[in-house]
């Protein structure tokens, strides 16, 4: 056991891929002698070569477009695109292209990609560095969305990510890489897309995903001293969802609250809504609420705390519910 | 055309076969085949524009949705693809019907596309071709990224000539404009890719003349991006030919990329949506029609006498033959099974999918006991006749 802060694991996790696989590859800007904004790639350009870590022009298409082009030769090449509300330069060539070719070739062509992405608010960011794209590409045939919410997740989903076959938008939420905890390396980590119960709870289920993970569980926390029994799950697996675990959850506790940073509209918490009331519709005491960020652009950061979902917004939508 | 204020000196533009059919003698550049060769360049390109001509026909009658011709462009595209050695790679945009050709894949997959049986039914990795992009320049990236591929792999500069290999780009006089042909060229200069960036500028995109896309001429932006650019005459088969040769030896030989400006025209519409007689004069048309590619290498041959009328009657019954079993291979195209799409969606199927295509098949199975005939009605009561190929295709 090793305790490691998410970024490190990150970077562990990438260190075993590079020598695993002598076909994958990092591309992205300063991810080389820098080692990435967040130094997730810290030192992997020296033990690997300019040529498996490559620093990359600043051009984000650039980077998926031509990770297509070494993905067609075989290659399993790992993007990092610097921040989330950067990768819209890429999304032509994520949306039209990374997502369409196995479709396209019948099975013929595949595109064992990884897209890094750092994302979501809480560090005080200017414009531009705090956004959650996530629905975009769940909302994409042909990609899979996954994100981590612990160093122990990130070490092994982002190895099992790049080992996938099809490709993967792997979301990092940047506020939690530098919480601190322990890895089994040795270990056998759960499927990637599958969800997980975090805590179990009896009255209310929390689904969340990547940052609000830990808010959950310190809502679920505050709650368990006098008030009701909060059930945590953490989704990481956006697309494909894994309703399988929220099913059996909601059928147990009869109410559900969805949380996440991503605007409230049509956001992940909508679909979540939508297939837990058709498959659940017995099992509901309460409609399906949801938490999430408003519908407005992301703010500035100096009120970023208010618009992020919080302990207490958490908590005053289970009272809600449990209102009904 | 006139050149623009700031870009000096003379536009240059290899040639080496007139629209007479004479042959000229470049510094740089030349042509050292044999007529044999000259004249399988003649059967290539009479068989492309055939093809096409049938494709657009059969658009016409309604048997392909949309058809994108290439006429006028034959020697761009028999020229740059005869050129292509046995390791080559191409990326394509879905215009390059005669590059096809050379690379052998079934004129029948092209027409698959725009008949709407298919999305690219080409088996890519073999035939070397890659499925045609319709987004316009993004597969400029891709061909740089496999390029890239190719210079990890070792399969540049080896100076073996059964080992390296080159890739190259296609593009159009409109996709220079696009960001990511730009950040294709500055990826492969970055990393020396082993690429040629072949833009075929065939003057218009759909209705905007080249003006509206650069003022200075395309070959002369490669200079900025750090590799070297030539135009070449895009109507003359052996020039391109020479260019292309070059340019892909280049690549091969671990001197990086290059940037080959095929100077042509579209005589035909953008697609066969478009109509050009809103935006373009026929005195242009008239222009270009006496530099056609194909008359000028037909003059060359029949003064040289290496091809008589027999061989010009044969290879036009070929095409003819060609044309007519095409036709007939077209219309035997099977519809796909939509049921069948969904398992193409991932590599590794996803629970959810596979449940909404059980579902979709138990709702098929609903119109068992009445036919698809009933059933349509029933699911679909707004559509008044229409045929739906979804619900009409016969999936039981």
């Amino acid at each position: 056991m090793t305790a490691l802060t998410m970024a490190k694991a990150l970077n562990a996790g990438l260190r075993r891929a590079l020598e695993a696989d002598p076909k994958v590859v990092i591309a992205g800007q300063d991810v080389g002698k820098l080692g990435g904004v967040f130094r997730v790639t810290e030192g992997l350009q020296k033990d690997f070569g300019e040529h498996r870590v490559i620093d990359s022009p600043l051009a984000e298409s650039g980077i998926v477009g031509t990770a297509i082009g070494m993905a067609l030769r075989g290659y399993r090449p790992v993007c990092e695109i610097q921040f989330d509300g950067f990768v819209f330069p890429a999304f032509d060539q994520i949306v039209t292209q990374v997502a369409k070719l196995h479709f396209r070739s019948r099975g013929m062509l595949r595109m064992p990609l990884v897209i890094r992405i750092p994302y979501g608010g809480g560090i005080g960011a200017v414009e531009h560095h705090s956004e959650s794209p996530e629905a975009y590409f769940c909302h994409t045939p042909g990609l899979k969305v996954v994100t981590c919410s612990n160093p122990a997740d990130a070490y092994w989903m982002i190895q099992q990510a790049i080992a996938s076959d099809d490709p993967i938008i792997f979301l990092e939420p940047k506020r939690r890489y530098h919480e601190r905890a322990e890895i089994d390396e040795a270990g056998t980590p759960p499927p990637l897309h599958a969800a997980r119960v975090v805590r179990p709870g009896t009255d209310v289920t929390l689904v969340a995903y990547g940052p609000m993970v830990k808010t959950c569980l310190d809502a679920a926390e505050a709650a368990s001293e006098e008030g009701p029994d909060l059930e945590v799950i953490d989704l990481r697996t956006l697309s494909p969802l894994d309703m399988a675990v929220v099913d059996e959850s909601v059928q147990k506790t009869g109410r559900v609250v969805t949380v996440h940073e991503a605007q409230l509209n049509l956001g992940l918490g909508a679909e979540l809504a939508a297939r837990i009331s058709e498959q659940c519709f017995y099992s509901l005491e309460a409609p399906v609420l949801r938490v999430a960020g408003f519908d407005t652009p992301y703010p500035p950061s100096r009120v970023e705390e208010e618009y992020l979902p919080d302990l207490d917004r958490v908590l005053d939508m289970v009272d809600r519910s449990q209102a009904y | 055309m006139s050149d623009a204020s700031g870009a000096s000196g003379e536009i240059e533009l290899v040639q080496l076969l007139t629209p007479e059919g004479v042959r000229l003698e470049h510094p740089e550049y030349s042509f050292s085949g044999d007529d044999e060769e000259i004249k399988g360049f003649y059967r290539d390109m009479v068989l492309t524009r055939r093809v096409d001509s049938e494709a657009t026909a059969l658009q016409r009658q309604g048997e392909l949705g949309l058809w994108a011709s290439c006429l006028g462009q034959e020697a761009a595209q028999v020229g740059s693809g005869r050129a292509l050695g046995k390791q080559d790679y191409v990326f394509p945009t879905y215009r390059e019907h005669g590059v096809a050709w050379c690379l052998g894949v079934d004129p029948v997959q092209l027409l698959g596309l725009f008949r709407g049986v298919d999305l690219g039914g080409w088996d890519s990795q073999q035939s070397r071709f890659h499925l045609y992009t319709i987004v316009i320049g993004a597969q400029a990236l891709h061909a740089t990224g496999y390029a890239m591929a190719v210079e990890r792999d070792g399969l540049v500069g080896t100076g073996d000539p059964d080992r390296d290999m080159a890739v190259i780009g296609y593009f159009g006089d409109g996709a220079s404009s696009e960001g990511d042909v730009n950040e294709a060229f500055i990826f492969a200069s970055s990393y020396n890719a082993p690429i040629v960036f072949f833009c075929q500028n065939n003057q218009w995109a759909i209705s905007e003349p080249f003006e509206r896309q650069s003022r200075v001429p395309l070959y002369r932006r490669a200079s900025g991006f750090g590799f070297p650019g030539v135009r070449v005459d895009g109507n003359d088969v052996l020039a391109v030919y020479a260019a292309t040769t070059a340019a892909l030896e280049r690549a091969r030989s671990g001197s990086g990329p290059s940037l080959i400006e095929a100077y042509t025209y579209r005589m035909g519409a953008h697609t066969t949506s478009d109509d050009p007689t809103k935006y373009r004069l026929a005195d242009e048309l008239e222009h270009w029609r006496l530099k056609d590619p194909i008359e000028r290498v037909r003059a060359y041959l029949t003064r040289s006498g290496s091809g008589d009328e027999g061989f010009f009657a044969d290879v036009e019954a070929e095409a003819s033959d060609y044309a007519a079993d095409l036709r007939t291979r077209c219309l035997a195209l099977p519809d796909p099974n939509l049921l069948d799409l969904f398992d193409h969606v991932y590599a590794e199927q996803t629970p959810y999918l596979a449940e909404q295509k059980s579902k979709y098949a138990e709702y098929l199975a609903t119109f068992e006991d009445t036919g698809p005939e009933a059933g349509l009605g029933q699911a679909q009561p707004a559509s008044s006749g229409q045929p739906q190929p979804v619900y009409g295709g016969g999936v039981h």
